[in-house]
């Protein structure tokens, strides 16, 4: 069996957070492949209207599992249950989205089972009835063919977000079989707080329909300037990726990415961005996606429409000429 | 404070990254510097020690050339080092890195163990919580904020969550923590730290003296492949100013500037 481990959205319980149903979809695709049967497991809160929904998915079934301590995510109290439910139902795989949530339990958990957990797969084959992972490398440069060894039983996955689609995991023909299984974790000594945002956002990056974002390519903050007139030429936001909001060079509530906003404006250009996933998560869904960068195999070209390799400080400059040329 | 930071030494970010012979990893011909949420982690290893006193110790598993980053540690204000050398160190899995790390410091008690949340080249993002699995130690993941817990024995993290969320915590030591790029501002090394760096101890001790190696994995690494296009880019060629005007002859088209 091929276990799949599901997540409630961080700020709406109740709701999947829809790296979920990729992370079902991809299941159900290595199912096929290996002709595993795929079951879903539910935990936390609300999760009895999360296995309504999943129930309706083509899955052998869907275990929610019980206890009072399983309402605000912990690590010890989410390793601890998974444990039981893994022993006791004995997959041969285990897969999750690859959240933050299950980066800070899925290595305890892999490890506690004498197992590995092979992190952020793209898409796998099979080879003399062995599956073999695809993963990124050298922050998406390369990729890397990754098998479990003998050492590790069972295997652990985290599906990578967005490799998989969420409207391709496939419906049942008849709702699948509700389990419930009682798990009994002890307490934990970390004691959770809230979840908060830190600020008000001041911009809504999600509503811009043209983006500049930059990068660490830029160099110097002086050198802002350059993009802030490109942008104003597009008539466009200014973005950012994370190391720029980091340095205090642009205010937060404009960086891009899986920690900041995610968009998908009608044109996003990438200044001088590599194209890491984590920022590749916030806007690969724009419709047209132009990058500007020196290095030729800049991940970042990977997801673009248009790709100008050369210096920027070159490049944008004649962009901005340009484009007030035709204006 | 005894705090053992875990640098990994990496890639530089520009340098070219082209196959080794046996496509398992990439050749070693390039420079390299220490991953950068280490780098964070150091430095924050070093504001505690200076907040509250104690111990600052850099660890790295890696070859030789690793040395590097735990000079420069030295360098910027830690005490002491380990270097727990082997020549295959790039060919362990995040598990076996983590049995190398405390196999290294068993004997040792820390306070707190910093680790980067995410390695530049393997990428894996697993080393430190497993480290603390090994260890039987809580652990917190992406920490973006550290404080003191009220009495000497706990210590508040904030956490970064998805989507500019965050999320305070509380926590016994020893206690295991993945450090975020952008928790603090890094420092450079003074001409009169590096100048003592020479004379602080560091230890070395072999994977072999230790027992780890590859055959520990749970999971291997069988080959490098160029990752796939999932679109199909067109590349603008030419001058700058040819390029540009292309670009903006494109965009009129597509976005309908
Ligand atoms: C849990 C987690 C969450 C994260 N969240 C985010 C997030 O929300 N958003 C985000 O962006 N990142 C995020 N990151 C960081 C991410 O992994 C990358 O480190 C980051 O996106 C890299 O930013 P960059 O592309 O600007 O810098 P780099 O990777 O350093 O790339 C700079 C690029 O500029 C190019 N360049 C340099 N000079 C020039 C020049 N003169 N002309 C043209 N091109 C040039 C280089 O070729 C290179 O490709 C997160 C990481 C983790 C682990
Ligand atoms: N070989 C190593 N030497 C020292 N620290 C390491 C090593 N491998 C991993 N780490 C630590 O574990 C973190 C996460 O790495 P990874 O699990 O490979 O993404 C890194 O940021 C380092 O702090």
């Amino acid at each position: 069996m091929i276990l799949v481990i599901t997540e409630t959205k961080l700020t709406a319980p109740g709701k999947f957070n829809p790296a979920s149903l990729e992370a079902v979809a991809a299941a159900q695709q290595l199912g096929a492949a290996l002709q595993l049967p795929v079951a879903a497991v539910v935990l936390g809160a609300d999760d009895a209207a999360l296995a309504g929904e999943l129930a309706t998915r083509k899955l052998a079934k869907v275990v929610r599992l019980q206890n009072p301590a399983l309402g605000a995510y912990n690590p010890d109290v989410w390793v601890q249950s998974l444990v039981q439910a893994v022993s006791q139902l004995q997959p041969r795989y285990v897969l999750f989205p690859h959240t933050y949530q299950v980066r800070d339990y899925a290595p305890q958990l892999a490890t506690r089972m004498a197992g590995a957990l092979i992190s952020d797969v793209t898409g796998f084959r099979v080879e003399n009835g062995q599956p073999i992972f695809l993963r990124p490398m050298f922050q998406g440069k390369w990729a890397a063919e990754v098998a479990f060894t003998a050492n590790s039983a069972p295997g652990f996955l985290t599906v990578q977000i967005g490799a998989f689609r969420g409207d391709q995991a496939e419906a049942g023909a008849a709702a699948a079989p509700l389990e419930t299984l009682a798990v009994t974790p002890g307490p934990s000594p970390l004691h959770a707080g809230e979840v908060f945002q830190e600020a008000k956002q001041a911009v809504d990056l999600t509503q811009a329909p043209i983006i500049v974002a930059v990068g660490r390519g830029i160099k110097e903050p002086k050198n802002l300037d350059l993009v802030r007139e490109l942008a104003a030429a597009l008539g466009g936001e200014l973005a950012a990726s994370r190391p720029i909001c980091d340095s205090g060079w642009l205010p937060m509530d404009r960086q891009i990415g899986s920690s900041g906003q995610t968009v998908a404006p009608k044109l996003y250009l990438a200044v001088g961005i590599s194209g890491a996933i984590q920022h590749l998560v916030g806007m690969k869904g724009s419709r047209t996606i132009v990058a500007i960068n020196k290095d030729p195999e800049a991940p970042i070209f990977e997801v673009a429409d248009y790709g100008v390799v050369g210096n920027l400080f070159d490049v944008v400059p004649a962009l901005v000429t340009a484009l007030k040329n035709q204006a | 404070m005894k705090i053992l930071v875990c640098l990994k030494q990496v890639p530089a970010k520009d340098a070219p990254l082209k196959l080794a012979p046996d496509a398992r990893w990439i050749r070693d011909d390039v420079s390299y510097e220490v991953n950068e949420p280490d780098a964070f982690a150091l430095e924050e290893a070093l504001r505690q020690k200076e907040a509250h006193g104690g111990e600052v110790v850099a660890l790295t598993v890696g070859p030789a050339r690793a040395a590097q980053v735990l000079r420069e540690a030295l360098a910027k204000g830690a005490d002491r080092a380990i270097h727990v050398e082997g020549a295959n160190a790039h060919l362990l899995d995040s598990y076996a890195a983590a049995e190398a790390i405390t196999r290294a410091i068993a004997g040792e008690s820390f306070d707190l163990i910093f680790t980067g949340l995410q390695s530049d080249d393997g990428g894996y993002g697993q080393t430190g919580v497993i480290v603390a699995e090994l260890l039987g130690a809580p652990h917190a993941t992406i920490i973006m904020r550290i404080e003191p817990g009220g009495d000497a024995k706990h210590i508040k993290v904030k956490r970064e969550l998805e989507s500019g969320n965050f999320q305070y915590a509380k926590l016994p030591t020893p206690a295991v923590l993945t450090i975020q790029s952008g928790i603090n501002k890094l420092r450079y090394a003074t001409l009169m730290g590096i100048k003592q760096a020479k004379n602080k101890p560091l230890a070395q001790v072999s994977l072999e003296e230790i027992g780890v190696g590859p055959n520990l994995n749970r999971q291997t690494v069988l080959r490098l492949v160029p990752p796939s296009k999932r679109k199909g880019t067109t590349m603008i060629t030419g001058t700058p100013k040819e390029q540009a005007a292309q670009l903006v002859e494109h965009l009129r088209n597509d976005v309908r500037l």
